[in-house]
């Protein structure tokens, strides 16, 4: 083994005792939602980890959850666990290009094969046979199907990666999709949000490293422990959702006082993340706590659901011009059948004027009873 | 696109254009029969049409006193159904800020705690009202399917409404968006069952009152 070979080792190296190692495992062991009973598990398992090999591919996507995980003020232990993958293939962070990072590629990908772990933002072009995105002449449907074949598991970052996202969203001019639509026989855990939480990454590879497999998902593919309940159930705002305190604009006194922001379109209720708990900027705040509502970043087709302002009681109603045209359509159904109606009641007029012609004479008059009961 | 984008999408947009289509149907449908002229001589009682038709609409929203007595459970509980179901929908915050979102118009709320009682009151009037049609023989004799679907399209945004306001039993999402679509397919039943009453209940007893009225028959 080569010094340095294990994570304990390297630890050792920045100073970091085992105390801080195994107090780090016990809130990693917390934010995994296991019981704090397996910390020194952790801790143990961690100091004996090797380096794992992490080959991580940019799709279709702006760098910005890259941009969020890289300079993720998460200082200690979690950022050395960032310093421990071995990240062997990452274009913007690499100093090699062209034809060199094509070869880093090949080979990380050959001397670990079916061991490394593939991270992948950005979401993956289908249209005309992906040719919409591609990396040195080749698309990015070729490289999944590519890479994926040879990974222990797949981490889809972000939300394009993990269904679509921002280039998926109507009328999705590349027919841009998920990680999980095109890869079937891999695990894959989804870890989204626009940008996601760096600590949810961490959390994932401490998981993956600790037990060898991937965390307890949802039926979206997330990690339950981070994505086990809404932002509203640990929102700081809830209390005055409770009270039916709400502030109607981004400047008025319920704005001023820190009310619910519910009306003001805030997706919190229908959102799983955890924004409210762990916070961004090491745990400096989260969008709700600077006065904006949840745009629901880390559900599927966030920019599809309406507008950002829209509260979750309304919706996408029609246009007053619709409205007008299904009234006048009512008023034509409406008219044809009152006039049917006229018709047959004035065919019976006529057929009963007949009658009484026909019974009383040519001199009686044929006026029927036009007073009804 | 998930059931709940769906409800607040595709489906509010349709219901929506549903209802107002097959309510103006309706009512122009009605409205534009042959009107057949009244021509019986004004009675010596006559309080005229415009009195007798807002006489009518009130007079027939009182209870009879003659009945009263074997009807009053039926009144309080009609009573009850429809007024909680007026703070409802005129006094819970969501609905007036779906409104205001659609229309511009807003209002005050009422506070939660009292549109939840009324929700409450609202939804054991309806069961009351549902069991007792399904169990009386003469009523179950009367009803027809018209009858037991508008009270179910009325019941199920209730129930669903009362537990998405507590957020409880199951997910926000999940209660929101059978909320949803529980309303939105009362509205496309609204014009065509026995809910146009919504609509059409005035009107029939102003027609009725100004006819009435104009003879000078009590009403
Ligand atoms: S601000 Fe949003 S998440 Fe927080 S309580 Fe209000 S609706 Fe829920």
């Amino acid at each position: 083994m080569k010094p340095r070979d294990t994570l304990g080792q390297k630890l050792a190296g920045y100073g970091i005792s085992r105390r801080a190692l195994l107090k780090f495992a016990a809130a990693a062991a917390t934010s995994l939602a296991l019981p704090p009973g397996v910390a020194p598990a952790i801790a143990e398992s961690l100091s004996g980890a090797r380096r794992q090999s992490l080959i991580w591919l940019s799709f279709q996507d702006c760098t910005g959850c890259l941009e969020s995980l890289t300079r993720s003020d998460a200082p200690g232990i979690e950022r050395l666990i960032f310093d421990f993958i071995s990240l062997d293939y990452q274009e913007t962070l690499m100093a090699a290009a062209g034809a060199a990072a094509d070869e880093t590629l090949v080979r990380a990908a050959r001397d670990n094969h079916g061991k490394y772990l593939l991270a992948i933002d950005g979401s993956v072009p289908t249209a005309e046979g992906g040719v919409h995105s591609m990396v040195g002449g080749r698309t990015n449907m070729d490289m999944l199907a590519e890479l994926a074949e040879g990974a222990a598991a797949v981490l889809a970052i972000g939300t394009c990666a993990a269904y679509g996202g921002i280039p998926k969203a109507a009328p999705n001019p590349t027919s841009a999709v998920g990680i999980a639509d095109l890869v079937k026989e891999k695990p894959i855990v989804n870890i989204p949000g626009c940008p996601p939480i760096p600590e949810v990454l961490t959390g994932v590879l401490v998981n993956f490293l600790t037990f060898g497999r991937l965390p307890d998902l949802d039926d979206l593919g997330r990690p339950l422990a981070y994505f086990g309940t809404t932002i509203h159930d640990q929102c700081y705002r809830r209390p005055y959702y409770d009270q039916g305190k709400f502030a109607h604009s981004f400047d008025d006194e319920g704005a001023r006082q820190g009310w619910c922001l519910f009306e003001l379109g805030c997706k919190g209720p229908t959102t799983r993340n955890a924004c409210a708990s762990l916070k961004w900027n090491g745990g400096t705040s989260f969008p709700i706590q600077s006065g904006h509502g949840c745009l629901g970043c880390s559900e599927p087709d966030f920019w599809d659901k309406g507008s950002f302002y829209t509260s979750l009681s309304g919706g996408e109603g029609p246009p007053w011009d619709a409205v007008g045209g299904a009234a006048a359509v009512g008023l034509g159904i409406g008219g044809a059948a009152a006039f049917a109606a006229r018709r047959s009641r004035a065919a019976v007029d006529r057929q009963l004027a007949k009658e009484w012609q026909r019974d009383h004479g040519a001199t009686a008059t044929s006026k029927t009873e036009e007073d009804g009961p | 696109m998930t059931l709940l984008d769906f409800a607040r999408g595709p489906a509010l947009y349709w219901s929506t254009l549903i209802m107002v289509c097959g309510l103006v149907w309706r009512l122009a449908g009605v409205a534009l029969l042959p009107f057949r002229p009244d021509r019986s001589a004004a009675g010596p009682q006559s309080r005229g049409r415009v009195r007798g038709a807002l006489g009518t609409i009130v007079s027939r929203s009182l209870p009879r006193r003659t009945f009263l007595a074997r009807t009053f459970a039926t009144v309080v509980v009609g009573y009850a159904m429809h007024l909680g179901l007026l703070i409802i929908l005129l006094g819970g915050a969501p609905h007036i800020l779906l409104v205001a979102q659609a229309t511009g118009l807003s209002w005050p709320s009422l506070p939660k705690g009292v549109v939840a009682l009324a929700s409450a009151v609202t939804l054991v009037t309806l069961v009351f009202v549902l069991v007792r049609r399904c169990t009386h023989p003469v009523l179950r004799l009367l009803s027809n399917f018209d009858d037991f679907l508008s009270i179910v399209l009325t019941l199920v945004p209730v129930a669903t409404g009362i537990l998405l306001a507590e957020e409880t039993v199951l997910p926000y999402r999940t209660l929101l968006t059978w909320h949803i679509l529980s309303v939105e397919a009362m509205m496309i039943w609204l014009p065509f069952g026995k809910l146009s009453h919504v609509v059409f209940v005035f009107a029939g007893r102003a027609v009725s009152g100004a006819k009435l009225g104009k003879r000078g028959a009590t009403t």
